[in-house]
């Protein structure tokens, strides 16, 4: 007998790694995203519903998968009896509605080919992440839908781990749906593939610094976004077999999952790298993680996330802070600044060159980036730059207006103590 | 489906004069995107504007009389221009088409038709 643990395990693994899976085959199925949606929520509300009093089926995903057809089915055989009755009673109304999205008839071949143990291709997980991901859908919009559809969780959970209104969400993902279905966005794996590859590895990248920078402790519904960033970019792998770029994002992902435990404090704090304590990092994600790079290396196709990944690798590899192999990380920055011409690149590489080179090249690589007034980072760093520069005055100033710049609160408090410690040496 | 792709560029961008061969190549990527859309079953219908300075703005308000203006509905750095309406399977497609347009600077708006009396 399965303890209401065992379940409450059971339905968030069916939301997590089964849903997606299961709409992204009847979507392609039913060539109908939100009935597919509405099919595969009826399901997991079933599953809810049934599951503690029968208990958890031998295969999930197959129970998921027929409840969730014969849903959409029976849905679509009340829409076809309705049609019929109003075909009889006002043919021009049918008619003017027949413009609209296409409904497939139950009775004709759409609903039979749904046989009742028919897998999900690889292929549909790809269509249904490059659906969410469409250049046509605004990068917030894709983001929670990819969460939603892709990854299975509630707009209750999204919401919390982006900080953002429930409301707001879920008004954004009712949009994107009518959006989908309204300008005819399609299901299909397109023609410039790794362009649009591109797009999902950029959304899922945001969803891992979300997780990593905001991790929530005051939220009620706790989602963890870097595991949830790792599990779809492994997902997209998993689909676009050895896909560099993707593996690279892969491998930066579970260097950082490696260092995770140490970053804050008992009280939440930040713990800068140099502080963290190296020997609970995890052995085993950092070999998973290097296993991942040299995958991709190997293609010898660099991109922005595996330089990243490289750069990542050389702290998760450093025994000690003073042990880092800074010049190969400026060496690695620099390849990064010439690829992607990012101004957030271009800051990380003055760090670096401080490191190798002292305070004064540091400040000096500073001084040329541009577009960064406004992000909190590039004050802290100018500010312990100067620090280390024996110019305390400037310091604290350049922490005052990085403090007035964060909207995170542990981050604020740790730029807080490091502005109080300038002044006070 | 059924797309409308709005053309807004610079209208004061400079059109090669007719009589010279810039005039012939300019001319000529044009009939060649026309006779693309035709040959792919993708034509409904198209047409090229007067510049923004024949526009007269038509503006009614709920019970005023309607109010005639000089010039287009709002004065922005690019000016719709013209116009295709295009037959396309889907989004994907009608944007494939939207990126062929020969206007080397400019937005393209792509719009799905809701409606459209005299269709087929």
């Amino acid at each position: 007998m399965s303890t209401a643990d065992d379940v409450d395990a059971a339905l968030t693994r069916l939301a997590r790694e089964e849903s997606g899976r299961v709409l992204a085959l009847l979507a392609r199925r039913l060539r109908d995203l939100d009935l597919a949606d509405e099919a595969v929520q009826d399901a997991l509300a079933t599953a809810a519903r049934r599951w503690p009093v029968d208990g958890i089926p031998n295969n999930p995903a197959a129970w998921l998968f027929t409840v969730a057809r014969n849903r959409a089915i029976d849905r679509l055989r009340r829409e076809a009896s309705l049609r019929r009755r109003t075909l009889t009673a006002a043919p021009d109304l049918v008619r003017a509605a027949d413009d609209g999205p296409m409904i497939p008839d139950p009775t004709g071949t759409d609903a039979m080919i749904l046989e009742p143990d028919e897998q999900p291709l690889a292929d549909d997980q790809l269509r249904l992440m490059l659906l969410c991901c469409h250049p046509a859908l605004d990068r917030d919009t894709q983001v929670a839908l990819t969460l939603r559809l892709v990854g299975g969780l509630t707009t209750a959970e999204i919401a919390a781990g982006l900080l953002v209104q429930e409301a707001t969400l879920a008004q954004r993902i009712v949009r994107a749906k009518r959006k989908i279905r309204d300008a005819g966005i399609p299901l299909t794996i397109p023609v410039d593939l790794s362009e649009r590859v591109d797009v999902v590895l950029g959304v899922l990248y945001l969803v891992f610094n979300e997780g990593y920078l905001s991790r929530s402790t005051d939220a009620v519904v706790r989602v963890d976004l870097v595991d949830e960033a790792i599990r779809l970019t492994q997902a997209l792998a998993d689909v676009v077999d050895d896909d560099p770029e993707v593996l690279g994002l892969l491998a930066l992902e579970r260097f950082h999952r490696a260092r995770s435990a140490t970053r804050t404090d008992h009280a939440g704090d930040l713990v800068l790298l140099d502080d963290q304590d190296r020997t609970r990092w995890d052995r085993h994600e950092i070999a998973a993680a290097e296993r991942i790079l040299v995958r991709a290396i190997r293609q010898m196709q660099p991109g922005p996330y595996q330089l990243q990944a490289v750069i990542a690798r050389h702290h998760a590899v450093a025994c000690t802070a003073a042990d880092t192999d800074w010049p190969s990380i400026v060496a690695a920055y620099r390849q990064l600044v010439a690829m992607t011409d990012s101004p957030v690149a271009r800051l990380n590489h003055a760090v670096a060159v401080a490191m190798a080179d002292g305070a004064h090249a540091g400040l000096a690589e500073l001084e040329r980036v541009d577009g960064l007034d406004r992000y909190h980072l590039y004050h802290a760093t100018r500010a312990e730059l100067l620090h280390r520069a024996g110019r305390p005055a400037e310091a604290a100033d350049a922490f005052a207006v990085a403090i007035s710049l964060t909207g995170n609160e542990a981050e604020r408090r740790h730029l807080t103590r490091r502005r109080r410690a300038v002044l006070g040496a | 489906m059924e797309y409308m792709i709005l053309l807004y560029s610079d209208e004061s961008f400079e059109m090669p004069a007719p009589d010279t061969p810039e005039f012939g190549e300019f001319m000529g990527e044009w009939m060649a995107y026309n006779q693309k859309l035709i040959d792919g079953g993708h034509w409904v219908s198209g047409a090229s504007l007067q510049p923004t300075t024949t526009a007269t703005t038509v503006t009614k308000s709920f019970g005023a009389a309607p109010s005639i203006t000089d010039g287009p509905y709002a004065e922005t750095k690019e000016q719709l221009g013209g116009y295709y309406l295009v037959s396309a399977a889907d989004l994907d497609e009608a944007i494939a088409l939207a990126k062929e347009v020969p206007i080397p600077v400019g937005s393209f708006e792509v719009r799905p038709v809701a409606f459209r009396p005299d269709a087929a």
